[in-house]
């Protein structure tokens, strides 16, 4: 799949930077087991400091010019990605160009959805989505968006620990793009991503990769010298290998498969 | 306000009418709902009948087109279209008279117009293939000939505007989803200041239409390139386009297109049939004039006159092409003495002679929000190296591709990422080809001796050289 988004013209930055991970999870959720977990990490995975980052941009998420453009060009990569990820694993039911809603009668979650950038166009391809960010004040902002583009999105504000216990197995699909680098555990946030997911879902990631040239391009080039996105977008401490990601995921599922 | 403590308020709230404000606040966890508020303008405008996905403003030969492939679009199958077109329609049947008015279409073109079935209609009627392009210079005799390799094969087709714009108008109307309305006078264009907004096209007689995108097909003078108050490059020529139908003496093939640099302006005859060619005669509006009002006789002994006669030689301009043809010969490279003659002209047909201004025209935007500029809206240039319209062709087979690409990723129509992938992608393409006409315009617009020296023996060296043809020819004819 990396070679996917490599094949797929895209801007050279993101190109690089940006590896992709595809998660099939084939099996039993472990009920019991993620109930205790999630007793003994009572803390959450949301970073007070990224909700209030994020929140000065309330009014710029639908700037496509603005310090969300990565995002919306990146929208160029993402949803063909997850559109012929799905339709790779034989979720969707008829997957041709002919088809203009592929992801009909699938229900995707969309964790850390932001402005709901990445969650409107896969509205538009006819998926059930739910957008969840915990931020309120965005995700206020998401729904008045998405109601003026008549696409019908449940967005919910909370965090992915206590939106699991009440939604497991709920979702065909989790897609959790760009998040988990403004994420402090994220173990527990892959749990309990996993968690919300149906048998034989598939989980998307996409993330920056944690390398020298990662650290150049998305901190150093983009926020301090051609200042495409705010300083202190990103930190690099956050950021995380695939491998890294790979492993957590494999920790907390024993039956997977991951396309990378 | 109410409180909910249901677990599964999520699933609700699809089911909450849509015109009460209801926040339903989960309060034992932060865990918020916020359902729909407040009733959808957008679902109400897409059930009404007034509102398209994407209007075409102007139905003439890029704008129907268009719409035809935007139409046959298998990613845009479920978009409404709509084409206006301020004038009547044809009718069906052609005239047996040849118009005056003729396109060069190049084989990109004519493969686009075969895949959306266009093609077939034309070719049902009438045009003519070009097989060999012949360029001379009036000043110094150089010239060089444009051929593909294969003797057979076609370098252009020539195609009266009339014969395609009915051709393009028999294939939109099996097009399911694309809707026309001819006699449309447009009485405004109101663009959106939010891109994902709706645009709304206002008519002379009060119908009004709202649509996603609006794609301006409009022509040079393009009242959506108005209101969309982009800066516009532009310049005239002081030249006229004299255009006629001409009747040829003797009965050869006619499968050439000749093309003479004179001092004033370059004579291109266009074959129609064996027996008729078509001319674009760029002049000074004053000659133009004399050339409309003049007798039929008087037009012919002139036109072959400029075809045939020698302009002022120089000797030196004679001497260095000279040496340069030897010098050719010696290398045994393809010589310029193969020269072949224009067949001479023995009348013109009655009340064919018309004249048009020619001009440059650049848009530095071809996009703004809900908006894109298609075709010789965006972009006008001189007809001597028969671009223009397949400048346009190019353009839709880019937007094509793009809003096919967009849908495909569940973009909304108008998305300005997408619209601007399609202005980079053209404006890479239109300009330089823009430029390079430009530039031919003007470097054949003199009679200055070293400017005629260097062309001439720049038409010499580019003759002989086979590889420099090739790349010269490709932009010319392959490329769209």
């Amino acid at each position: 799949m990396y070679f996917k988004t490599k094949r797929i013209q895209g801007s050279v930055i993101y190109r690089k930077t940006r590896e992709f991970l595809r998660f099939q999870n084939n099996k039993q959720i472990m009920k019991g087991n993620m109930a205790k977990i999630l007793r003994k990490f009572s803390t959450t995975t949301v970073d007070p400091g990224e909700i209030k980052r994020f929140s000065q941009f309330n009014e710029q998420w639908w700037d496509k010019f603005g310090p969300m453009r990565p995002l919306h060009s990146m929208n160029k990569l993402r949803v063909p990605m997850i559109r012929e990820g799905l339709a790779n694993t034989g979720s969707l039911t008829s997957d041709n160009r002919q088809n203009l809603k592929p992801l009909a009668g699938l229900s995707l979650l969309d964790v850390g959805c932001g402005g709901g950038i990445l969650s409107e166009p896969l509205a538009r391809l006819g998926g059930c989505i739910t957008g969840l960010d915990a931020n309120e004040s965005i995700i206020d902002h998401a729904q008045k968006h998405s109601m003026k583009q008549g696409l019908n999105i449940s967005y919910s504000a909370g965090c992915i620990e206590d939106f699991a216990k009440n939604n497991k197995e709920k979702f065909d699909a989790i897609v959790a793009s760009e998040i988990i680098e403004h994420v402090t555990q994220k173990e527990e946030f892959l749990k309990a991503c996993l968690e919300c997911l149906k048998p034989n879902g598939s989980i998307f990631i996409t993330t920056i990769n944690k390398t020298t040239p990662a650290n150049f391009v998305a901190i150093f080039l983009a926020e301090d010298v051609v200042q495409l996105v705010p300083k202190g977008t990103h930190e690099f401490e956050k950021f995380i290998e695939p491998h890294k990601l790979q492993r957590i995921l494999e920790d907390c599922k024993d039956n997977l498969y991951t396309d990378g | 306000m109410f409180t909910l403590k249901c677990q599964n308020i999520l699933y609700l709230n699809n089911f909450l009418a849509m015109n009460t404000v209801i926040n339903c606040v989960k309060t034992s966890k932060n865990l918020l709902i916020l359902p729909r508020i407040g009733f959808n303008s957008k679902l109400f405008s897409f059930s009404s009948s007034n509102h398209y996905d994407i209007i075409i403003a102007g139905g003439g030969m890029v704008g129907t087109t268009l719409a035809c492939t935007l139409g046959q679009n298998i990613n845009l199958s479920n978009s409404r279209i709509l084409l206006l077109e301020g004038a009547d329609e044809k009718p069906i049947l052609l005239p047996d008279k040849y118009s005056n008015r003729v396109v060069s279409l190049n084989p990109g073109t004519a493969k686009l117009l075969s895949d959306i079935g266009a093609w077939k209609h034309v070719a049902e009627s009438r045009y003519a293939p070009v097989k060999k392009l012949q360029v001379w210079d009036g000043i110094s005799d150089t010239m060089i000939t444009f051929n593909n390799e294969k003797e057979d094969e076609i370098v252009s087709y020539i195609v009266e505007n009339d014969v395609l714009l009915r051709a393009v108008n028999k294939t939109v109307k099996d097009v399911k989803n694309v809707n026309v309305v001819y006699n449309s006078k447009i009485k405004c264009y109101d663009l959106p200041e939010y891109e994902t907004n709706n645009v709304t096209v206002t008519l002379d007689n009060g119908n009004k239409y709202t649509c996603d995108l609006l794609l301006g097909c409009d022509g040079a003078n393009s009242q959506v390139r108005r209101a969309m108050q982009v800066h516009y490059l532009t310049w005239n020529y002081n030249q006229m386009g004299v255009v006629a139908t001409l009747k040829l003496e003797e009965g050869t093939e006619n499968c050439i297109a000749w093309q003479r640099f004179i001092p004033k302006g370059p004579i291109a005859l266009l074959p129609l049939t064996k027996s008729l060619s078509s001319l674009v005669w760029s002049t000074t509006p004053e000659q133009a004039k004399s050339l409309l009002q003049m007798a039929d006789e008087q037009f012919v002994e002139q036109l072959n006159d400029s075809l045939y006669k020698n302009f002022t030689h120089n000797s030196v301009i004679d001497q260095v092409t000279q040496g340069v043809s030897n010098f050719l010969k010696f290398f045994n490279c393809p010589s310029d003495l193969m020269r072949q003659l224009p067949p001479k002209i023995c009348g013109v047909e009655e009340k064919s002679r018309a004249a048009f201004p020619l001009g440059f025209g650049h848009a530095t935007n071809y996009i703004g929000k809900g908006v894109a500029l298609v075709g010789d809206a965006a972009h006008r240039v001189h007809p001597l190296a028969g671009q223009g319209v397949n400048l346009g062709f190019g353009d839709i087979i880019s937007l094509n591709t793009i809003l096919g690409k967009s849908a495909y990723s569940g973009s909304h129509l108008a998305d300005i990422c997408y619209l601007k992938e399609y202005e980079t992608e053209r404006q890479k393409h239109n300009v330089p080809t823009m430029l390079a006409v430009d530039g031919l315009h003007r470097l054949y617009a003199t009679d200055f001796t070293p400017l005629v020296l260097l062309r001439s023996v720049g038409l010499q060296l580019t003759h002989a050289i086979g590889p420099l043809k090739v790349n010269m020819h490709i932009p010319k004819s392959a490329q769209v």
